[in-house]
C-alpha cells in the first residue's frame, strides 16, 4: 500500500483509538492512564524530513487535543519526541543500512534491543513532558513522579503488546517502489 | 543579513520545534487561565459532529440505565404534585394564596433546558462535557449543568449548536455546596485523585458531621439552584491545624454514564454577578 495512504489511515485509527476506547477506559488508579496514540510519530517513515515530522507531529496532538478540550496539551510533546526522534535513530541504527533497506521502524528493522529502547525513551519523554506541564498548572510533586512512571509503565506495555498482536511486515525496500 | 539567513537555514528544525512547542504551550495558558476553551466555534463544531455519531452509538448500551434515572425523576416529580396532597376531611376551606403564585412569569428565577451529552471525558484532569445545545437554542455561558441524580458542571464555551460544561471533575471547579441538615456551607473542588469522589473544603468545625450526610449546593451560589444534590459524606479529616474540615465526598452522579442532563439558567445572574463583582465601590 501507498506510504502516504497508509499512514493518513493510521492516522484517523489511532486517534479513534485513543478517544473512543482508551480514554473510555475507567481509570484503575490516578497515575494510571492508557496513552497509545504516539506510537503513531515513532512509526512514521524513516524516510520523512524533519521538517514534515515535526508539522504532522504537531497536527496529530492538535486534533486529540480538541477532542479532549485541552489544547496544546498533548500537541507540545508529541513535537517534543517528533524533534528528538531522528537524533535517536541515528544513534541506534547501523549507518546507512537499515534506513534503505526498510520502510519504518519496527522490531523487524531493528531488531527487539534497540526497539525497546527507542520506544521506551521516547514513550518516557512524552509522559515527562505531558505530566510536567500537567504539574505546572496544578502542582503536586507525588502526583508528577508517580504518574510519569505509572503511564510509561502501562504505555510500554500495550506497546509491547501491539507490537506482538500486529506483526507488521517489515518490508524490504526494492527499487521499483 | 546574509548570516542571518544562513543561520534560519542551517537551524531550521530547531527553529520550528520551538515555534510549535511556544506556540502548543500557549495555547494550553491561554485556555486554562481564563476557562475559555481556545476553540474556535468551527473546529469545535467538526469535533462534536463526530463526538455526537459515537455517542449516539453509546446511548444504546445506556438505555436501561437511562430509563431508570429518568423513572426514578418522574416518580419524584409525580410525589411533588399538588394532588397528591389532599385532606380528607378538611373543616377549614383550602385557600390558595395566589398572590406569589407566577402566573406572568415575573417571579420566575430559574429556567430549566434539557440537553443531551454527547461528549464526555472522566480520566484527564481537565474533564469537560460537550451537550448538543447552543447559543441558538438559548444556551448562555455560566449556566448550571443538572442530571437527574445530581448536580454536574457549568457552562463555559457556546457555540451556535453545541455547547462546553466545565466537569465538577476540573482541577480549575469550584461550586458552593453545603450540609443538608445543618446549611453549613463550603467549596466542592476536585484534586484529580478519583472521578467518584469530590472534596468539599472549609466546612467550619462547628458543624456534626457525619459519614453518609448529605451535601447539597447551597444558597450563595450564582449558577446553581440550592437544594440540588452533589452527593454524600464518605469520609471526614479534620485537620488539627485549622479550624475547618475537608470532607470526602461520594458523587451523587455517575459520571461514567451521564447521557441527559438539565441546563438551568438563573434569570438574575448577571444581576448578582454585577453587584458582586463590584468592588470599586465599597472601598472607597
Amino acid at each position: 500500500m501507498n506510504s502516504l495512504l497508509k499512514n493518513i489511515i493510521r492516522f484517523v485509527l489511532f486517534l479513534l483509538l485513543q478517544i473512543v476506547v482508551l480514554n473510555e477506559v475507567p481509570p484503575v488508579h490516578r497515575f494510571i492512564i492508557p496513552y497509545l496514540y504516539f506510537l503513531y510519530i515513532l512509526w512514521l517513515p524513516f524516510s520523512i524530513n524533519r521538517f514534515s515530522l515535526l508539522i504532522v507531529a504537531f497536527l496529530f496532538g492538535l486534533s486529540l487535543d480538541y477532542f479532549t478540550g485541552t489544547t496544546g496539551l498533548h500537541a507540545a510533546p508529541c513535537v517534543l519526541i517528533a524533534y528528538i526522534r531522528p537524533y535517536l535513530l541515528n544513534l541506534l541504527l547501523p549507518q546507512e543500512t537499515i534506513e534503505q533497506s526498510y520502510a519504518e521502524p519496527g522490531v523487524n528493522s531493528m531488531g527487539w534491543a534497540p526497539y525497546a529502547v527507542y520506544v521506551g525513551l521516547l514513550t518516557f519523554v512524552h509522559h515527562f513532558y505531558l505530566v510536567l506541564i500537567e504539574w505546572l498548572q496544578f502542582g503536586d510533586f507525588v502526583y508528577f513522579l508517580g504518574k510519569v512512571i505509572g503511564t510509561t509503565l502501562v504505555s510500554f506495555m500495550m506497546i509491547v503488546l501491539s507490537e506482538l498482536l500486529f506483526l507488521r511486515k517489515g518490508k524490504y525496500r526494492t527499487n521499483a517502489s | 543579513m546574509k548570516n542571518i539567513f544562513d543561520f534560519i537555514r542551517r537551524h531550521f528544525t530547531l527553529l520550528s520545534f520551538l515555534l510549535l512547542q511556544i506556540a502548543s504551550i500557549y495555547m494550553l495558558t491561554k485556555a486554562s487561565t481564563s476557562h475559555q476553551s481556545f476553540f474556535s466555534a468551527k473546529m469545535s463544531d467538526a469535533t462534536s459532529k463526530i463526538n455526537e455519531r459515537y455517542y449516539n452509538m453509546r446511548g444504546y448500551f445506556f438505555l436501561r440505565e437511562t430509563n431508570q434515572q429518568l423513572a426514578q425523576e418522574n416518580a419524584r416529580l409525580l410525589n411533588l404534585l399538588g394532588s397528591n396532597i389532599s385532606a380528607p376531611d378538611s373543616t377549614v376551606q383550602i385557600v390558595t394564596d395566589s398572590v406569589y403564585k407566577d402566573s406572568l412569569n415575573k417571579f420566575r428565577k430559574y429556567n430549566w433546558l434539557p440537553a443531551k451529552v454527547i461528549g464526555n471525558t472522566v480520566s484527564l484532569q481537565t474533564n469537560f462535557l460537550t451537550l448538543e445545545r447552543g447559543r441558538l437554542q438559548g444556551v448562555k455561558k455560566g449556566m448550571a449543568a443538572v442530571s437527574p441524580e445530581g448536580i454536574v458542571g457549568v457552562v463555559v464555551d457556546v457555540s451556535d449548536n453545541t455547547s462546553k460544561v466545565m466537569s465538577l471533575l476540573h482541577r480549575n471547579s469550584r461550586v458552593s455546596a453545603m450540609l443538608k441538615k445543618d446549611n453549613n456551607a463550603g467549596s466542592i473542588e476536585w484534586d484529580g485523585a478519583s472521578p467518584y469522589y469530590l472534596l468539599l473544603r472549609n466546612v467550619s468545625k462547628g458543624a456534626k458531621v457525619i459519614k453518609g450526610d448529605t451535601v447539597v449546593t447551597s444558597t450563595y451560589s450564582a449558577n446553581f439552584p440550592p437544594y440540588q444534590i452533589v452527593g454524600r459524606v464518605a469520609e471526614i479529616d479534620a485537620d488539627p491545624s485549622s479550624n475547618f474540615y475537608t470532607l470526602k465526598i461520594k458523587t451523587a452522579v455517575n459520571f461514567f454514564t451521564v447521557q441527559f442532563v438539565y441546563l438551568v439558567e438563573n434569570l438574575r445572574y448577571q444581576e448578582q454577578f454585577d453587584l458582586e463583582n463590584n468592588n470599586s465601590k465599597t472601598r472607597e
